[in-house]
């Protein structure tokens, strides 16, 4: 009698690809709670509506490719991407944004290029740039913490809300206002100590700025669940915040009306947190061995750093996640591991003689 | 407490060694037949020295060594020799090779052995000698020859012995169970081999400390040996020849080389069993423990299975259920291979029979793209990039394959056994490992034939240049020479050429002459035609001879108008 052939390991481990997927959908649920209670609805209209969109976008692109549809959509992955940029998006943007968005992270960034595995750029970001520089009033325009609300005024209920989505109507004023880096970034002319006296956003805060520092509270612990189940190394994220953090005690100035603000607004405002653990971790796009992830990080942090202290944009996560997956490749050529029985370290240019 | 270290990776499958410990190491029935391979060693296969028919005793030679890197085969019991043909290995490939069928004849008789008492008065080279006509090779996997092992020609002193009782692959449990009931005999093997390697000042037994049976089995024997036995945390794979000498010494292999280069012998706890089993006792090696195991058998333990075994009977006479079965594997679930019959043989290499149920190791999942996740990284055991390979083995980039040294990857499947996207990695490298040779190979015939050509052109320009030479030289001699003779006219030439033809031209008077006379010739062959057929006809000759010369004579006749015909023309 014959038996099925199969060549070794014929153990395998319990991961699988799906379940990792689903493993990081679940770790951004703290941040999300944070955003939502912080900044109403808004974001998780904007991560249904992504998922909606990216699923069936994923799915209509892997028909015309003629690829099973079960087989690849089971992989969570377009969920993954869709959730990043919901979050990532200001909520209450109109439902345009957040479709077109999804789109061009779905079809364009990931699909074009060959699907799951093959994205040269975080599909996300792709979106997210995209979005940023094609409708700069929309994707500014960020909801103000329920704490710095007027008296008698509150967020749109839910239904409310999904109105304000679909009509595509600028939210009512008073209800939205600046972020934290946006703010810091336009208050020219006065100290840190007197921003932080004036502007409510960080006089009632504890130390980043009002619903901004519970929302990296909340990415910052998702980052951890996922660490902790070895989703990813320590790497990236720990050289990147800790570039972030030496490039603000660098340039702090001692607070100065010239200094680009503390360290500890630079790690937990914006999107600092989402950055390290969600987004720079994405394996596709990012480096492959951990001393190349140390550099991966270190230069996402060096960059956010420089757009936000120097540049025109008050955030940068996207513009330098983009900006590291360029040069990904070429950091890996220089960036193997030494191999056991081996004295150096090879580079993976290396040439054999003919 | 010796210090160990620590190796990069590794991973933690399910152990499942339980199920097959619960018994003592037992024996099958001798099975009707046994099919004994003449290569399960690396090196040569043994050339047969028994002929179809023979009787054999348990323990005979059937088969000897083909020169230094090979080992003898025994008969593992007695019986008749009714087949020396090929048959299906113990290979993953499948394939067939030489093998000696013998038909048992269910005595079990030994030939007369003769052991030796006294090892430590015997020189290492006659005990070497009896390493390898007890037709002992490594029983841990690869079945290198032991005594070459122990013997590899290098100036460099054997200053570690490391005896590899790790056993990390889940399920197999052959080398605990042997060392829970023959750690004595055990000790004496490695007391053997030290005494081959002059001594060695460090000895040491690396054990994972999940056998702690084992480790105190042992320990009441090593006092005041100088044996160490060292035991370390349990990971897969420990028990990498390159990874044990790491956990053991802190020394790293160097790529390409082996241990002896680096003053250090590995050898499997098992093979010491039998080398003192060979030394000691004098017996042969023709049997080996074996561990049966996997939910589609009910019965799981150890076995002392005769070499030569086939498959089915072990798997028989434990109750196997082939509905349940998902594969039946040879070796370990990370490293094993699975068979593609259940007729192949037991080897010296086999130290499992898996035959786990579909629940148990289930089918293989589709592949899913790579996401790159890093996860088969961080398990890697040679802090390879395995992500990578796999991306330049599915580009063909060799270059790329070597850079990031494919070469030190030990296939033991850690990275395959974490993909999330379960992606058969070691077959991919597998794969571009021998494609890589393939091309290396092909390289070094296209450089023998160019060469070849090379040389065959030079060659060739240098005949050319010498008959280029050789012209000259003519042209020369021809042209000395006109201008030392006479110079002749152009109308001279024709003169001559002239007088030449005329000359050989005959005079229409010897024309005549000469047409007559072959007139007068014809005409007196006629004549004789005639006379010939006219005594035939007159003496009665058979009427196919005087057909012939009836023929022969209007032949003749023929010819004779012929030359008459032409004196007529000439005439005119």
């Amino acid at each position: 009698m014959a038996f099925k052939q199969v060549t070794s390991p014929h153990a395998h481990g319990a991961k699988s690809t799906a379940k990792v997927m689903k493993l990081v959908v679940w770790a951004t649920i703290p941040g999300l709670i944070a955003l939502t209670w912080h900044f109403g609805w808004g974001s998780l209209i904007n991560v249904a509506l992504a998922c909606i969109t990216a699923v069936i976008s994923e799915a209509l692109v892997l028909k015309a490719r003629r690829r099973p549809l079960g087989f690849y959509l089971g992989d969570y992955s377009a969920v993954v991407t869709a959730v990043l940029l919901g979050l990532a998006l200001p909520p209450l943007c109109p439902w345009w944004v957040v479709v077109i968005g999804t789109i061009f992270s779905v079809v364009i960034a990931k699909q074009l290029f060959g699907g799951l595995g093959y994205n040269p750029f975080n599909p996300a970001m792709v979106g997210y740039v995209v979005l940023l520089i094609s409708f700069p009033v929309q994707m500014t325009t960020w909801v103000t913490p329920i704490a710095l609300l007027p008296e008698g005024v509150n967020h749109p209920d839910f239904i409310e809300s999904l109105r304000l989505v679909f009509s595509s109507l600028a939210p009512v004023d008073g209800v939205t206002g600046a972020t934290p880096l946006d703010s810091f970034k336009h208050t020219s002319g006065l100290t840190v100590d007197q921003i932080y006296q004036q502007d409510p956003l960080f006089s009632q805060a504890m130390f980043a700025g009002v619903g901004w520092e519970w929302v990296n509270l909340g990415f910052l612990a998702g980052g951890i669940i996922m660490l902790s189940n070895r989703l990813f190394t320590w790497h990236g994220p720990v050289a990147m915040l800790g570039t972030l953090a030496l490039m603000s005690i660098i340039f702090w100035d001692s607070g100065s009306s010239q200094s680009p603000g503390s360290m500890l607004m630079h790690l937990f405002s914006g999107a600092s947190m989402m950055g390290a653990f969600f987004i720079l971790t994405d394996p596709v796009s990012s480096t492959v061995s951990n001393r190349g992830r140390l550099i991966y990080g270190a230069l996402i942090g060096f960059l956010v750093y420089i757009i936000r202290a120097w540049g025109n944009y008050p955030d940068a996560i996207a513009f330098a996640v983009l900006l590291a997956n360029f040069s990904a490749p070429f950091i890996d050529n220089y960036t193997l591991p030494r191999t056991y029985g081996h004295t150096d370290r090879r580079k993976a240019t290396e040439r054999l003689n003919d | 407490m010796r210090q160990t270290w620590v190796t990069p990776g590794g991973v933690h499958p399910p152990e499942n060694k339980h199920q097959s410990l619960t018994q003592p190491i037992g024996s099958l029935p001798i099975p009707e037949k046994l099919v004994i391979p003449l290569g399960q060693h690396i090196g040569a296969p043994a050339i047969a020295c028994v002929k179809l028919g023979d009787k054999v005793l348990k323990g005979q030679k059937i088969a000897d060594p083909a020169g230094t890197v090979s080992v003898a085969i025994h008969a593992p019991t007695s019986g008749t020799v009714s087949a020396i043909e090929a048959r299906p290995i113990a290979h993953s490939s499948g394939m067939e090779a030489l093998c000696i069928e013998i038909t048992t004849d269910g005595h079990d008789q030994w030939v007369a052995l003769s052991g030796i008492s006294d090892f430590e008065h015997t020189t290492p080279e006659a005990l070497l000698s009896i390493i390898t006509d007890a037709g002992i090779a490594g029983m841990g996997g690869a079945g290198f020859p032991t005594a070459v092992k122990l013997n590899p020609g290098y100036q460099r002193p054997i200053d570690t012995l490391i005896v590899n009782a790790t056993e990390c692959e889940p399920y197999i449990t052959a080398d605990d169970s042997l060392i829970r009931e023959r750690a004595e005999e055990i000790i004496e093997g490695i007391r053997i081999l030290s005494h081959i390697l002059g001594n060695p000042s460090t000895i040491l037994i690396g054990i994972e400390d999940n056998k702690p049976e084992a480790i105190q089995a042992l320990e009441p024997h090593t006092k005041d040996t100088g044996i160490n036995v060292v035991s370390f945390p349990t990971k897969y794979p420990s028990g990498g020849e390159k990874q044990l000498i790491y956990i053991l010494t802190g020394e790293e292999l160097p790529s390409g080389q082996i241990p002896a280069d680096i003053g250090m012998v590995c050898v499997n706890i098992g093979t010491t069993y039998a080398i003192k089993r060979a030394v000691v006792e004098g017996e042969p090696l023709v049997s080996r423990v074996t561990t049966m195991t996997g939910e589609a058998c009910e019965i799981n333990r150890n076995y002392d299975v005769l070499i030569g075994t086939p498959v089915s009977h072990m798997l028989d006479q434990n109750k196997f259920d082939a509905e349940k079965c998902s594969r039946v594997i040879m070796g370990g679930p990370m490293m094993g291979f699975s068979l593609t019959s259940k007729d192949i043989p037991i080897v010296k290499t086999s130290n499992c029979i898996l035959a786990p149920s579909i629940e148990e190791i289930p089918h293989n999942e589709p592949a899913q793209p790579c996401i790159r996740c890093g996860m088969c990284a961080e398990a890697c055991p040679a802090s390879l990039l395995p992500q990578q390979l796999f991306w330049y083995s599915q580009a063909k980039d060799h270059d790329r394959l070597q850079s990031h040294n494919l070469f030190d990857c030990i296939e033991c499947g850690a990275c395959s056994y974490v993909c999330p996207s379960n992606i058969p990695l070691v077959q991919h490298y597998r794969s571009s490992k021998s494609d890589i040779k393939k091309a290396e190979e092909e390289k070094i015939k296209s450089s023998q034939a160019r060469e070849r050509f090379e040389f065959r052109q030079q060659r060739i320009e240098q005949a050319d240049k010498e008959r280029e030479a050789k012209r000259a030289a003519r042209r020369e001699a021809a042209l000395q020479a006109k201008k030392t003779a006479t110079p002749n006219s152009a109308a001279d030439i024709v003169a001559a050429a002239q007088a030449r033809a005329a000359a050989k031209k005959l005079s229409p008077e010897q024309e005549q002459a000469k047409l007559e006379r072959a007139v007068s010739s014809a005409e007196m062959r006629v004549k004789k035609a005639q006379d010939k057929l006219d005594t035939a006809v007159a003496g009665d000759e058979p009427e196919d001879k005087i057909k012939i010369l009836s023929a022969a004579l209007s032949g003749a006749q023929q010819k004779f108008e012929k030359a008459k015909t032409r004196l007529a023309e000439q005439s005119n």
